[in-house]
């Protein structure tokens, strides 16, 4: 048995080794953790063509049993020793974290609360499908027809699977896709770079746990071959930044999951009590490393800014760099340098604007971008701007960054831009009736609940169910 | 390291001498004033030395030539290349795949039915039963490719059909970031060729690799007719060599990449195995060409077996002396292999392919 681990393609379920494969390396020591295969776009293409059997292979299971085997799946994700490739290695959970944070860069305390929240998500997935339906009764699912609520329903499949490709940032945003199992859709996913452990761990979680290898697509491949499953599923979802997913923008058929532009507002009645919720919002900017969409990037408030700014400098502007498995690890290291050397040069760039500050400098030690043991850090950076329209006012960057700005609450939802989640924290009547009719937000927070307080019933991203099936009307003779 | 046939030290000594036999008999005839060419007379002339009495092999090609400019081919007028036993005879212009610009020209009267008639020899019969119909799908125009496979097919008793693809066009589309306009392209190619195989009996195709992949989504090859498949003109790397012969001829078509371009003719390849790790390597037709691996800093240092080096090639026919040519592709220098009992040149790539990302177009 090699030393190394090789992961291979898996081509409706079984493995494939190529000849073109690339080495994973940690982020800090350069040591290679596993060797992955790579295709290009006219395998997927023909491996597509034959997709129909992986949706006929879960077709067999109802829903409810495809329901008991997510929630087997979850318990052998977060406890289980799985396969890792086709050469004998095995990973068990300690495995899972300690090469995920190797590659990732995400401290293990980090990499455990995202596989926390996979768990939760395969656990829960009755609660998370009845959220996603809104109470539907599966077995309508299964036959293809029924009746409830007093009308007869019918459903139909939009997609011959759903397309994935992923990121290598956050593990958790695998928990997206999950829901597409027992709703009887293959999943054709082209892992992040450097980020093939989660998806491939939780295949390997499902099929441990009976689901048919064949409902299963795992293609590491290039640019080329994201464009065939991007556009040869039927249904995908895409995740990167706006450079990448802009030409996606007006296809129904392709989810973009970009930056979250996520924000605090605080409204007028609230704002004299803004030291209560300073720790709230440094854990909106600053958990998961900062790298969520759903982190707080920008904290709007009609006064106080400058306090707030600084209050919030205060908090996170000493965090520094830790070993990967201190418990008490706040920061992610970059898998790749380069990446941390554009955010600090582009923060840099637009401080040179007039109108805004690094207020974390007056608490850091050093600069914002630091060397660790090896890896590449980048400090928390509080921006205190002096108009939304300043070019760091609404900016989201991989790490705890956010800017602080001071807006009249009328002009608040009329500036904030299209924001995934907003937090606000007000009790005025009005102003929420405001926000709850706006349509510049995903997720609505309506008091003192941080930004990454998510819901498995409620959909913040767009709905899954309702991306893989379409409603028809139906008569049936009886 | 590829496995090999043996080849004894007598076949490539033997083969080394043939070399150099050949060598003086072209040059002799490229710079004598009865049968040599203006340019390479006038040449001689200016470098001062005579090269029909100081050639005796081909390392003295090496040794004493430098190597051949591309712009003479852009530059001068194409009756400079008419060696003077050709006078008077009418010649075709055959001009380099996908160049913008001005391209290289060559011109030529038989070289390319020589060439072609001594690969036809080399390709079965199951895979390309004689009395049967070819198509061409790729660069026609003013490219020796044409002709050729038409020759090929002719030889072979039968007769061909062609499609059309310019690749200046692609590469134009490709550089404009025209992705769309060369998808639909590259879709019109294949849609006229599926009409093609749709109405016509054909059995054996030459096509490039996207291209052959293309039209295998569009059609079932093997449904079609299709027994056997001749390949050239981009890159294919190992796995897209393992690619194209499990999934896309499923094994069970014939497939035989060559390697070649307007100014050398073609270079078989040994068949391309598993053991191998699909590894491609090319043989070049010599005597009538010569294909080196050098060292891209010291061109006049081979490298070693299995090493990546840039190609250099040498034409020596009667109608063509092109000594050492740097190619703008890169490969690893392989041993002799059965039947060549000279070096071979394997996994052929733009120049610099690593380090850079080439347009090599959708063909």
């Amino acid at each position: 048995m090699s030393s190394i681990p090789h992961i291979p393609c898996l081509r409706k379920g079984a493995p494939y080794e190529s000849l073109d494969q690339i080495e994973i390396k940690g982020y800090s020591d350069g040591q290679t953790l596993a060797s992955v295969s790579t295709v290009n776009g006219g395998i997927i293409r023909r491996d597509l063509r034959r997709i129909d059997q992986g949706k006929a292979a879960l077709r067999k299971f109802t829903v409810d049993q495809l329901i008991d085997i997510s929630a087997k799946a979850g318990e052998v994700f977060l406890n289980g020793s799985l396969p890792l490739g086709d050469k004998g290695h095995t990973q068990s959970p300690e495995d899972y974290i300690s090469t995920l944070s190797a590659t990732s860069g995400l401290p293990h305390v980090m990499v455990k609360r995202n596989m926390d929240k996979i768990h939760h998500a395969l656990t829960h997935m009755r609660t998370v499908l009845t959220g996603l339906t809104r109470g539907l009764d599966f077995s309508i699912l299964d036959k293809g027809y029924g009746a409830q609520f007093g009308t007869r329903i019918s459903y139909y499949s939009t997609a011959k699977a759903l397309g994935l490709v992923m990121p290598s940032n956050s593990p958790a945003v695998n928990s997206l896709w999950l829901p597409a199992i027992p709703l009887k859709t293959p999943v054709i996913i082209k892992p992040g770079r450097e980020e093939p452990w989660t998806p491939y761990r939780l295949i390997q979680s499902f099929i441990a746990a009976g689901c048919p290898a064949e409902a299963f697509g795992f293609y590491p491949t290039d640019h080329e071959g994201a464009g065939v499953i991007l556009e040869s599923c039927g249904r995908a979802l895409i995740f990167g930044d706006q450079n990448t997913t802009a030409q996606y923008a007006n296809n129904p058929g392709i989810q973009i999951h970009g930056p979250g532009f996520s924000k605090i507002l605080v409204g007028d009645d609230q704002i004299e009590h803004w030291p209560d919720f300073i720790d709230l919002m440094a854990a909106s900017i600053s958990e998961n490393g900062g790298r969520s969409c759903i982190n707080a990037s920008a904290v709007v408030v009609p006064k106080y800014g400058k306090e707030i700014a600084d209050a919030l400098a205060k908090k996170l502007g000493p965090y520094k760099p830790t070993r990967p498995d201190d418990q008490g690890a706040r920061l992610s290291g970059f898998a790749n340098p380069k990446m941390a050397e554009y955010i600090d040069g582009a923060i840099a760039q637009d401080l040179k604007e007039p109108g805004a500050e690094d207020v974390t400098a007056h608490y850091r030690e050093g600069s914002r971008k630091l060397e660790f043991e090896g890896g590449t850090y980048l400090c928390p950076t509080i921006v205190h701007c002096d108009s939304i329209a300043h070019p760091l006012a609404n900016r989201e960057f991989l790490c705890p960054y956010a800017s602080v700005v001071e807006v009249p609450q009328a002009e608040m939802l009329e500036k904030i831009g299209p924001s995934l989640v907003v937090s606000a924290i007000t009790k005025d009547p009005e102003f929420t009736e405001m926000l709850l009719d706006s349509d510049l937000i995903e997720r609505l927070n309506l008091g003192a609940i941080p930004t990454m307080k998510i819901s498995w019933d409620q959909p913040h991203e767009g709905n899954m169910f309702e991306f893989l099936y379409k409603r028809r009307s139906i008569e049936r003779e009886e | 390291m590829m496995s090999t046939e043996t080849v004894s030290n007598e076949a490539i000594q033997q083969a080394k001498e043939q070399l150099d036999a050949h060598v003086r008999e072209i040059v002799q005839w490229h710079f004598s004033p009865e049968t040599g060419s203006p340019f390479w007379l006038d040449w001689a002339e200016k470098a001062g030395w005579n090269p029909a009495q100081e050639i005796e092999s081909f390392d003295d090609i090496i040794a004493r030539f430098p190597h051949f400019q591309d712009e003479w081919l852009r530059d001068l007028q194409p009756d400079v290349w008419v060696p003077q036993a050709f006078k008077g005879q009418p010649f075709n212009v055959f001009e380099t795949g996908g160049t913008t610009g001005m391209p290289k020209q060559r011109i030529g009267w038989t070289d390319y039915k020589v060439d072609y008639s001594e690969f036809s020899e080399k390709i079965s019969d199951d895979h390309f039963p004689r009395n049967h119909y070819w198509l061409m799908m790729g660069p026609t125009g003013p490219r020796r490719l044409r002709l050729a496979i038409e020759h090929l097919a002719n030889v072979r008793g039968c007769s061909c059909y062609f499609i059309d693809l310019d690749p200046r066009f692609v590469k134009k589309l490709i550089a404009d970031k025209k992705f769309d306009v060369a998808r639909s392209y590259m879709d019109h190619v294949i849609d006229q060729a599926v009409t093609i195989l749709k109405h016509r009996k054909v059995s054996g195709v030459f096509t490039t690799p996207k291209l052959l992949e293309a039209l295998s989504e569009k059609i079932d090859l093997w449904e079609a007719g299709i027994r056997g498949v001749f390949c050239g003109g981009t890159t294919m790397d190992p796995q897209y060599t393992r690619f194209l012969l499990e999934e896309v001829l499923e094994n069970r078509i014939g497939f035989y990449p060559t390697y070649g371009n307007t100014l050398m003719g073609l270079a078989a390849s040994v068949p391309v195995t598993r053991e191998d790790n699909f590894s491609i390597t090319y043989y070049a037709p010599q005597p009538r060409a010569v294909l080196r691996v050098v060292d891209a800093e010291k061109t006049d240092e081979v490298k070693e077996y299995d090493e990546w080096g840039r190609v250099e090639l040498t034409t020596l026919t009667k109608e063509f002396f092109m000594p050492r040519f740097l190619e703008r592709d890169e490969a690893l220098r392989r041993e002799p292999r059965a039947p060549y009992a000279w070096d071979g040149v394997a996994q052929v790539r733009p120049f610099g392919a690593m380090e850079k990302k080439i347009v090599e177009g959708v063909y």
